[in-house]
């Protein structure tokens, strides 16, 4: 965060998502929600400037956006129920919607994620509308064109219309699966940003830390839920080493020679209060567990002194729910720290036919290989792993690797 | 609004008629049917004869050209459907999940198209 920050940008932060959640209640439309909130702060961008920041910008906000939906709807003539209700609201003292504001935002963020809508467009929703990105914005945050980005919001909205994709809270007993669905759309916009598959930067912060923003604001929405502290959690503790996880050259720094005096301590800290809230639940979710384990890792002060064994119970635990070959392949290497390298390839090897085409089991296998003085199978397995990927920071870190144990040979 | 759920099932899960898995596989269609009139939601649905039963018309250089079967060759056939009224989509989910077929087959939720005056 920089130092000096204007009060639009501050105000734009904490006031865009409740803004529109509100304005979506009283008008019962994405799109007009949007527009009124995005003006509202256009105004404040020049008003502000001149005439100094209100007193209480939210409510300054909310009477403007809320005089712009007024003459919207009388402009496009639609004098149905909304109109008295919302210019009803406009006399009203702003604090009196502070009571739907949690059932508001929850509605707003649990729509974006309904499950009628595919994975793209609910990640494209929640950036667009939770958090106030632009298509631009999005756009390159995915590295695709705006355009493609444009029509896929179009589509979105569509479909909401169209199908009637409701915005509301959902009922008591669906409420823990939309929950969850919300988790995947933030742990889908944090992995985006952390491990870009593509492209030349392994790190894109800005997603990290609107994921950070929305699992943190979920928190506060569902503070009951044990799977959302536990996505806080987990992408806090994982956040934590963001800056560690590369070097100046941008290539990738392996966990066991990272600089741990790096990891930043804040967000240790809220990490590991939201998995111990997260524990308090009753539950057990990935979610959790996996936050569990970014949480052991955290705590350690080296590899050599990392819990591995309780790690890979807790692997064996997220199998337990849903197994897959790449949770066997972190498993494997937990165990390989636990065990040693010798048992650990052994069990990755039992891989070999589900991830003959993943990039990872084949670097994971060279490290093992290499540790355990295989230099020709090490020197193949990183060849391999490399012709997989496409992340350039990878290629360039594991071409170093491999040549280094290629020219020991 | 309005929703259209179409029935889709694989032939091969039907049961024959005359059997005891019939007559409780019929019993349960007369109670989702009734249940969803009784909410004052159904508009209307009707079962379909299977697809052998099917042919397919299309006009082509402004000739009628009519084929044997129906459109596409897929395991799931449509074999009915229904038009409810339900608030929004999750109500129409909901119902979609209570019709007989849905452990078996699946149920595609479509909006039906209003036309404004």
């Amino acid at each position: 965060m920089p130092a000096r920050i204007s009060p639009v940008d501050h105000a734009f932060r904490t006031e865009w998502a409740p803004l529109v959640a509100t304005l979506l209640r009283e008008t019962r439309s994405l799109q007009l929600a949007e527009d009124v909130v995005s003006e509202a702060f256009v105004e404040a961008s020049v008003r502000w400037r001149t005439d100094g920041a209100p007193r209480r910008p939210g409510a300054w906000l909310l009477t403007t956006a809320r005089r712009k939906a007024v003459d919207q709807i009388r402009r496009q003539q639609r004098f149905d129920e909304r109109l008295p209700v919302l210019a009803a609201d406009l006399d009203d003292p702003p604090d009196e919607r502070a009571h739907h504001l949690v059932d508001d935002q929850l509605a707003l963020i649990a729509g974006c994620a309904h499950p009628a809508l595919d994975a793209e467009a609910q990640v494209a929703l929640t950036l667009r509308y939770v958090c106030g990105l632009s298509t631009e914005q999005i756009a390159h945050s995915f590295m695709v064109p705006t355009e493609t980005m444009k029509k896929r919001l179009t589509r979105a909205k569509s479909k909401v219309d169209a199908a009637g994709v409701p915005f509301t809270v959902p009922d008591h007993e669906r409420l823990p699966d939309r929950l969850t669905a919300v988790c995947g759309v933030i742990y889908a916009v944090f992995n985006e940003g952390y491990t870009s598959s593509v492209g030349p930067e392994l790190v894109r912060g800005s997603l990290c830390d609107e994921a950070i923003w929305l699992s943190e604001l979920l928190c506060e929405l569902a503070p009951d839920d044990g799977e959302v502290h536990g996505l806080a959690g987990l992408i806090l503790l994982t956040d934590s080493r963001r800056y560690s996880r590369t070097d100046a050259n941008g290539l990738p720094v392996l966990l066991e020679d990272q600089d741990r005096t790096d990891w930043d301590t804040g967000k240790i800290e809220r990490g590991l209060r939201h998995l111990a809230r997260s524990a308090s639940s009753s539950g057990i979710g990935p979610y959790r567990l996996m936050g569990s384990i970014a949480g052991l890792h955290a705590r350690s002060t080296s590899v050599e002194t990392t819990p591995w064994a309780r790690i890979a119970g807790l692997y064996g635990a997220l199998i337990a729910l849903h197994d897959s070959p790449v949770l066997r392949l972190n498993q494997a290497a937990a165990l390989a720290w636990s065990e040693g390298p010798a048992t650990g390839l052994a069990l990755i090897d039992e891989l070999a036919h589900e991830l003959d085409d993943y990039s990872y089991f084949h670097s994971s296998r060279a490290a093992l290989l290499a540790k355990l003085d295989r230099t020709d199978d090490a020197v193949a397995a990183y060849e391999r792993a490399i012709a997989l990927t496409s992340n350039e920071a990878e290629i360039r870190w594991m071409t170093l690797r491999h040549s280094s144990i290629a020219g020991e040979a | 609004m309005k929703y259209g759920l179409l029935l889709y099932d694989d032939p091969a899960n039907a049961n024959d008629f005359g059997t005891p898995e019939m007559d409780a596989e019929m019993q349960q269609w007369f109670a989702f049917t009734e249940e969803l009139t009784n909410a004052g939601k159904n508009l209307g649905g009707e079962a379909l004869n299977p697809v052998e039963t099917a042919t397919t018309v299309r006009v082509r250089d402004g000739k009628t050209v009519t084929v044997d079967g129906p459109f596409a060759e897929t395991k799931e056939t449509l074999g009915g459907f229904y038009i409810i009224e339900a608030e929004n989509l999750d109500e129409a989910i909901a119902w979609a999940a209570k019709i007989p077929s849905a452990p078996t087959g699946s149920v595609e939720i479509r909006p039906i198209m209003e036309f404004d005056g």
